[in-house]
């Protein structure tokens, strides 16, 4: 809000005329720079109907830099004239003085002084009248106090040709009164406060409008990363069908564990060097289960349990190779095997964490990435039960129409028997990654803006719209 | 899954009709396979090499079809179209059959000792009156890329040589000799190399150089030889030129070196199941026999079909056993139900060599009877959810981390060795890092040890945020362990950074105090939690403590050292915590 004197200095001003009054004019006449009135003028705008203000622009003349010092100080063929004693001036002298170049030129075709050129001691300047009148100032001063009408055009424009004046567009306001004139304004108060509360004075006070147009501010808060909010809702999907979740924190697994246990051939090219991470400290994995061992290599290499097996020479060289954990059944294995050492109940687990591919990265794969997996082990499951637990698991995910974001399947007699588990138990088994469905979620096309370092933090920010956890696909 | 492409035309010739590009498709899901891709040789050359390189290519249309892995008997067009045909019922699936020679005397393949110390096995057989089209010879020597591309994986446990039998004369010695010593004309070269100069001829060789190194460092190499001297090949790298076939060859010697034995003969078998198509005796193939160093002969190929009593494993629902029987004929392995109770008396052909238990016929049945059309289920498995109690506290903490202010981040569990030593002024030997053998590249040497690099190299990234940035990380890094049976266990850690124009010391204490709050641990000397000040070159000299919970240590906290900061491309004080969260399970 302006000061409210001068708004109020304003308000007297215009009640006095009927038909307006122009903003400069009352700065003008107040003795104030012309933007305090502006800023009184447009904190009454915003207070209501009480003054009607039309932006206007008009001409307006104004002294340059050497214009004013003139008006300060005369014109400098006056001051050249101030300068000269009776007695003469050595020409050599006035030059020295800064206005003594211009003015002399200027006071001698005025002919107010003259020149003695044969003068002894050198050329010497006299004046040649007894006193001057300084119109150049006269008419800058009067400029200057604003009353440039008492000037012809053409002495204005004799004035703005020696650069003494300049012509300048000045926006003012015509203002007038409003419909709820008063030459007394109620301050609009811009927010309540607690003293307004305590003692009451809310009741009195005009309140400024808010802006429902603008944004609010940014709440200060932290964020949960995108992938790991899935990865909430998936953990929370298992939880809600009764799986229980494994202890998947060992990303370093034995091949054994790996893969010869799940029936996978030691020459699969997934063993290969490309495409999985082998460790070179800690090599090798040690302590398997003996028994459990031996039925593994027989089942590969000579078959048994109804099977022909794959008829090669197993080696625990390979199988003692360590590596970092290439899918998260390596954790099922494991689980499946403890649970073959107890007299057999059904179980149902899940897991959702890392696993490690020595893959050509590109737009959607990495090195590493979450594996989603869910194994139900019980008597007698068929396909329809592996067909029924995914849609149940996909219908809660909110996914309508089935794609390959994944893999199921009921795991091989090889893989269990050999563990010790039942005949009659089955295990169904599925897995998808979670990075695939939280990019097709949140709409990312690059695997790098979602996972690692190098995401925007910006995103995290950003991406967390996830009441409706529906997949669009 | 390896991706077999056929030419429309052919196909929808040898199965005598026409399908729409959708119907084929069906028909592909119905029968275990995916259509992958509608393209021609024009497109696929245009989109690899450009449009120009294009122009005068073929616009034949191929179908690109996705074959599991298992199923060589896909992996060309033959196989493909009686696959198909025997599912449609247009066709019964063909028993193969091993005949002797007409004059009685079979091709002898004899087997040096020599070969032991690099290719110790071969089988060979012979395809007699086959009639060669330009069609016929293109899938047959695309089948044996194929082969060897997948079972053979890249010719290093088998390699196919195939031979025009009238250009040369047995019986044939697989003999291993120095490659200074072995000098032939290999395929489509005019003039004889020594296998020495082969080898470095062949370097430069965009297909075969890949095959090099089965046998480069060998002292002796693999060398198969005809009566007068002449070589048929230089397993796995080349044939001789003199035997190659031709469209006008009608007898095919057909031998496999391999160093496994059971692969070298599946893929024999699917040589010859495949092409004995085109013999004058559709599907017979004449034996022949190979004489091993010790003496015994076998007699090739084994075209073994065995007889497979079954019971109905997860029927899909609660089909008859004679439907399932009917399901399974159709998918080229004859069965019929025994009548005792639910069993089958499956025939399993030779060309089914990934049938190696009764669940792969049962997959089979499955397939034939459509997935989409098994009705769903819902198994009776009665269990009580549990969370792994590690995850559960992980959960509870990054929600209320999160509401503490500060924002997850997400960090690779790998890392180079010098982001976990190095660059936090600490050598590498200390840190009991997990390393890897074969990272491709130095992002990939090391399990992470510490969270801190990951979230330092993360705000190095989002320099143009602004400021502060306060980011946390709750996540396992990798200990070497030699209580565990790997060598090595993870750690539960929780780390968070604090970056701003001061270094805020007293918003990571803090931080430190809500947490143990969130933990029920209260500040006190030995029974709750105390920092007391502790020397870590990571840490400004001064300003890093460390924390003790009931007196043991469960990690540190404090003011990063500058040099710390610059080495991760920072320019702004930053305070940092990394502790065990296992400890307060």
């Amino acid at each position: 809000m302006a000061d409210t004197g001068v708004v109020e200095a304003l308000l007297r001003r215009v009640e006095k005329v009927d038909d307006g009054v122009d903003s400069l004019e009352v700065a003008t006449s107040l003795e104030l720079d012309h933007q305090v009135i502006v800023g009184a003028v447009k904190s009454l705008q915003a207070v209501g109907d009480v003054i009607s203000a039309e932006l206007r622009s008009s001409k307006h003349w104004e002294l340059t830099d050497e214009g004013r010092e003139i008006a300060e100080h005369g014109s400098h063929e006056a001051r050249v004239f101030g300068s000269i004693p009776v007695e003469g001036l050595p020409q050599s002298e006035l030059m020295k003085l800064s206005f003594g170049k211009i003015g002399f030129s200027k006071a001698m075709s005025n002919k107010w002084i003259r020149l003695d050129k044969a003068h002894e001691g050198g050329p010497r300047i006299f004046r040649t009248v007894e006193s001057i009148e300084d119109q150049v100032r006269e008419k800058l001063l009067l400029l200057q106090k604003g009353n440039a009408s008492q000037l012809e055009e053409k002495e204005k424009n004799e004035l703005k040709k020696r650069k003494l004046l300049s012509e300048v567009t000045v926006k003012t306001y015509w203002i007038m009164k409003g419909n709820s004139f008063s030459t007394t304004v109620t301050k609009q108060e811009t927010e309540l406060t607690a003293e307004m509360i305590t003692n009451g004075s809310w009741k009195e006070k005009k309140f400024k409008p808010y802006n429902f147009e603008a944004m609010g501010v940014a709440p200060d808060c932290g964020h949960l990363h995108p992938l790991m909010k899935v990865r909430t809702q998936f953990r929370q999907i298992f939880l809600e069908m009764g799986f229980t979740e494994m202890p998947t924190n060992n990303f370093i697994e034995s091949s054994f564990w790996n893969f010869d246990s799940l029936f996978q051939p030691q020459q699969h090219p997934a063993r290969d060097q490309h495409d999985t991470f082998f460790l070179s400290d800690p090599a090798l994995a040690h302590d398997f289960p003996q028994d459990y061992l031996e039925r593994v290599k027989k089942v590969h290499s000579e078959g048994g349990f109804g099977s022909q097996g794959y008829k090669y020479d197993w080696k625990i060289e390979e199988a003692k190779k360590n590596i970092l954990r290439t899918h998260t059944t390596a954790v099922s294995a494991r689980m499946l095997y403890k649970l073959a050492q107890q007299k057999f109940t059904p179980v149902k687990y899940f897991s959702i964490d890392r696993v490690f591919r020595n893959e050509t990265l590109d737009a959607t794969h990495l090195a590493e990435f979450h594996q989603i997996e869910g194994v139900v082990a019980d008597y007698g499951l068929t396909l329809g039960d592996l067909m029924g637990v995914l849609h149940q698991f996909f219908t809660k995910l909110g996914l309508k129409k089935w794609v390959e974001v994944g893999n199921s399947g009921i795991f091989r007699p090889e893989m269990l028997l050999p563990m010790g588990l039942p005949e009659d138990v089955s295990v169904i088994a599925w897995g998808l990654s979670l990075e695939r469905p939280t990019m097709i979620k949140y709409g990312i096309n690059n695997i790098r803006e979602l996972v690692g370092h190098k995401v925007n933090l910006q995103m995290v920010y950003d991406k967390c719209g996830w009441t409706d956890f529906t997949f669009r696909m | 899954m390896p991706t077999v492409g056929v030419k429309r035309d052919l196909l929808f010739k040898a199965l005598g009709r026409t399908y729409t590009d959708e119907e084929f498709d069906e028909l592909c899901f119905e029968f275990g396979l995916e259509l992958d891709e509608i393209t021609s040789e024009k497109e696929i050359i245009s989109r690899e090499q450009g449009d120009s390189k294009a122009s005068g290519a073929s616009d034949i249309i191929l179908y690109k079809i996705d074959v599991p892995a298992n199923r060589y008997d896909l992996l060309c067009l033959e196989g493909l179209v009686r696959g198909l045909q025997v599912f449609k019922n247009k066709l019964e699936a063909p028993r193969y059959r091993r005949v002797s020679p007409v004059n009685g005397e079979p091709q002898k393949l004899i087997i040096t000792k020599e070969t032991a110390a690099v290719r110790p096995f071969a089988v060979a057989a012979v395809l007699r009156n086959i009639t060669f089209t330009q069609e016929r010879y293109d899938s047959f020597i695309e089948l044996q890329e194929k082969l060897h591309q997948n079972i053979c994986r890249k010719r290093s446990l088998v390699a196919i040589g195939t031979h025009d039998l009238d250009t040369i004369s047995g019986p044939f010695t697989y003999t291993a000799k120095a490659p200074g010593d072995i000098c032939f004309r290999p395929l489509n070269q005019t003039k004889e190399y020594t296998a020495t100069q082969l080898m470095s001829l062949y370097k430069t060789d965009s297909h075969l150089r890949h095959y090099l190194h089965i046998i480069e460092d060998k002292p002796v190499y693999p060398v198969i030889y005809d009566s007068n001297g002449i070589v048929l090949s230089m397993p796995p790298i080349i044939n001789g030129d003199h035997s190659k076939i031709t469209l006008k060859t009608k007898n095919v010697f057909i031998e496999c070196t391999a160093t496994d034995v059971t692969k070298a003969k599946i893929v024999l078998d699917m040589m010859v199941t495949m092409f004995s198509e085109y013999c004058s005796q559709p599907f017979t193939v004449e034996e022949a026999e190979v004489v091993y160093p010790d003496g015994k002969t076998c007699v090739y190929p084994t075209l073994a079909v065995s007889v497979q009593h079954c019971f109905v494993l997860c029927p899909p629902d609660s089909e008859s056993t004679e439907k399932i029987a009917q399901l399974l004929t159709r998918m080229c392995l004859r069965s019929r139900a025994t009548g005792v109770g639910d069993e089958i008396e499956v025939e399993i052909p030779p060309t089914r060599s990934d049938v190696i238990h009764a669940c792969d016929i049962m997959e089979d049945a499955a397939v034939a009877y459509g997935f989409n059309n098994i009705t769903r289920t819902t198994p009776r498995t009665y269990t009580v959810a549990h969370q792994f109690p590690l995850n559960k506290l992980t959960e509870l903490l990054r929600q209320d981390l999160a509401a503490a202010g500060f924002t997850e981040a997400l960090n690779f569990a790998l890392c180079s060795q010098e982001d976990i030593a190095d660059k936090l002024g600490k050598k590498i030997s200390e840190t009991k890092a997990a390393h890897i053998s074969n990272p491709k590249t130095a992002e990939f040497q090391v399990a992470r040890t510490t969270l801190l690099p990951g979230l330092l190299k993360t705000i190095a990234a989002n320099r143009k945020m602004p400021l502060p940035l306060k980011l946390f990380e709750i996540s396992d890094v990798v200990l070497q362990d030699e209580t565990k049976d790997v060598g090595a266990r993870n750690s539960r850690r929780f780390c968070a950074v604090y970056y701003n124009k001061s270094p805020g010391f007293e918003v990571i204490h803090g931080l430190l105090d809500r947490t143990m709050q969130l933990l029920d641990v209260k500040s006190a000397r030995g029974e709750g939690y105390h920092i007391q000040a502790a020397d870590d070159p990571t840490f400004f000299p001064g300003r890093c403590a460390e924390i003790f919970v009931q007196g043991k240590s469960v990690g540190r906290l404090g003011v990063l050292h500058p040099d710390v900061i610059n080495r991760f491309e920072l320019t702004m004080p930053c305070s940092a915590l990394e502790m065990d969260v296992e400890p307060f399970l």
